[in-house]
């Protein structure tokens, strides 16, 4: 089954740049079509950020095991949207100017904020394959891409300073991501206290055995 | 064996089941997708909003304080505002201000004044003969446009109303209307709007008391029926949609500067050596332009400008 969706959800996650495309080439991005390139590509980022966060907590509560199937293909997108947005601020803002960068990078903490965003999320999209899992060895590998929380934490603080006045918006990004977060903090406090229920009795058989 | 395996042969079983996984499945893509292209989807399903009546203003004076740099098309200058009292989206105030009642409209005149009064805004407009500005328009965001503006000098209005000589400075009030003006109904700002300026930068022939642009009267969303502009400050000092002017001795308050003081100060004159906090002010993008280009001290208006603060620490007057 997975077979025959994956590759429509690959395009479904293409829509957005398609979309940008599209209104780039009908000149329908507005007065300043960069900046509209700027926001759009983050927005991504940080939507496919928050998509490949709620795998974990949507199959397990949904009993959906396949979708984890999605997680790496949602993540890379992720990776791949935000490589387009520091793209555009490096091209279209910036114009390669490194001087002015490390001054920003240094000087602005959204640009930092942003900046350390997408570093994060580049081991993980270098580990990202079946043999690096392998490599790495299942827990070694999971802690490493716990990375993403603060990844997405950060690029929703990026967001955050970078707003003039509306906090709307960005704060919207922050609650889903404290839900995210959240259930997963609870999820980890539940299954702990499960499994002290159950050593519990064992050890007291033990106990009583000797 | 083979009656073990009989319950693997009821399809009976099987085949709804796969189904609705199937229906999951599916049901998961097309959310899925459909979240994707949402953001998207709002673009194309926003009507192109229809300008409202426009009027010609005929008899436009040229001015000499005019720049002969390429005029930004009306469309963006139209449907790219910062205008919060309608929304913090610069698309939508061309949509949601297109119903906004210009007339009847007052303009109170209080404070250090000899001639406390309400003026009618058609009585304001007739004070002097319309002339055309063109001006740069710097934003504190760092994006700028060329307008062809119209009014006059924001002295002509000051020197009738006769201000008394304790008067060192004017504050100018925009509208509060929530029910017109729906960006008010949240406190984004502190509402209502409100700006100041020392009173010889009111007086500089330069500050413009402004009703039209592109040859009409002003669209609602670019602050009609009156405003100011100030070509050498950023964006956010020239007041729309003004219903009162007070005269004062104590420097105004300024709203961005409630809202955020370490990044907005009183003056906020475009300087590109002293930057925003958060972004440098040393470039700006010209809107329709590919490349950034440089910002200019006082938005290249230093000869005209720069004495009124000669002497000041413009980093700590910033």
């Amino acid at each position: 089954m997975l077979r025959y969706f994956k590759p429509v959800i690959f395009l479904a996650c293409l829509a957005p740049l398609a979309n940008l495309a599209w209104r780039g080439f009908h000149d329908e991005l507005g007065a300043n079509p960069i900046e509209a390139i700027t926001h759009s590509t983050g927005t991504c980022t940080l939507v496919f950020l928050l998509i490949t966060l709620s795998v974990t907590p949507l199959r397990k509560l949904t009993r959906q095991y396949w979708l984890i199937n999605l997680r790496r293909m949602f993540g890379l997108f992720a990776f791949f949207y935000g490589c387009l947005h520091l793209t555009t601020y490096v091209w279209l803002d910036k114009f390669f100017d490194v001087h002015q960068m490390l001054a920003d990078i240094a000087k602005r903490r959204f640009i930092t904020a942003g900046l350390a965003g997408f570093v994060l999320m580049i081991p993980l999209a270098l580990t990202s394959t079946k043999s690096w899992i392998r490599r790495l060895g299942g827990k070694r590998w999971q802690a490493l891409h716990r990375l993403i929380y603060l990844s997405a934490a950060a690029g929703v603080i990026h967001y955050i300073w970078l707003v003039k006045a509306d906090l709307r918006s960005p704060l919207r990004y922050a609650f889903v991501l404290l839900v995210l977060l959240g259930y997963r903090i609870v999820a980890s406090i539940v299954s702990r206290t499960k499994a002290e229920a159950e050593v519990t009795p064992a050890t007291k058989i033990e106990v009583s055995e000797s | 064996m083979l009656i073990k395996k009989a319950p693997d042969i009821r399809s009976s079983e099987v085949t709804p089941r796969s189904l609705y996984l199937n229906r999951r499945k599916f049901l998961t893509v097309v959310t899925g997708a459909a979240v994707a292209v949402g953001t998207g989807l709002r673009q194309f399903i926003n009507p192109t909003t229809v300008a409202q009546a426009s009027n010609k203003i005929d008899g436009l004076k040229k001015s000499p304080f005019s720049t002969t740099e390429t005029i930004t098309p009306e469309k963006d200058v139209t449907h790219y505002n910062n205008y919060y009292e309608f929304s913090t989206q610069k698309e939508e105030p061309a949509d949601l201000a297109k119903n906004f009642r210009t007339r009847p409209w007052k303009v109170k005149i209080d404070g250090l004044v000899d001639k406390k009064q309400e003026l009618d805004v058609d009585t304001i407009i007739k004070m002097a003969p319309p002339e055309e500005r063109i001006y740069r328009h710097r934003c504190v965001e760092g994006w700028s446009i060329v307008v062809p503006w119209i009014g006059f000098s924001l002295s002509e209005l000051i020197k009738r109303v006769n201000p008394q000589s304790k008067a060192k400075f004017v504050e100018f009030t925009t509208l509060l209307d929530p029910n017109q003006m729906p960006g008010q109904r949240r406190a984004v700002l502190d509402w209502p709007y409100v700006e100041g300026l020392r009173m010889d930068e009111a007086m500089h022939p330069l500050a413009l008391l402004c009703f039209g642009m592109y040859g009409e009267d002003l669209p609602n969303q670019d602050g009609a029926p009156l405003r100011i502009v100030l070509p050498w400050k950023y964006g956010f000092k020239s007041a729309k949609a003004i219903v009162h002017i007070r005269f004062t001795d104590r420097q105004p308050l300024n709203t961005w500067n409630i809202s955020a003081p370490s990044e907005y100060g009183f003056y906020s004159n475009v300087n590109p050596t002293v930057d925003h906090p958060r972004w440098s002010q040393a470039k700006e993008r010209r809107l329709g332009e590919f490349f950034k280009r440089p910002t200019l001290m006082f938005n290249g208006y230093a000869d005209q400008v720069a004495s009124l603060y000669s002497g000041m620490d413009l980093k700590k007057n910033f």
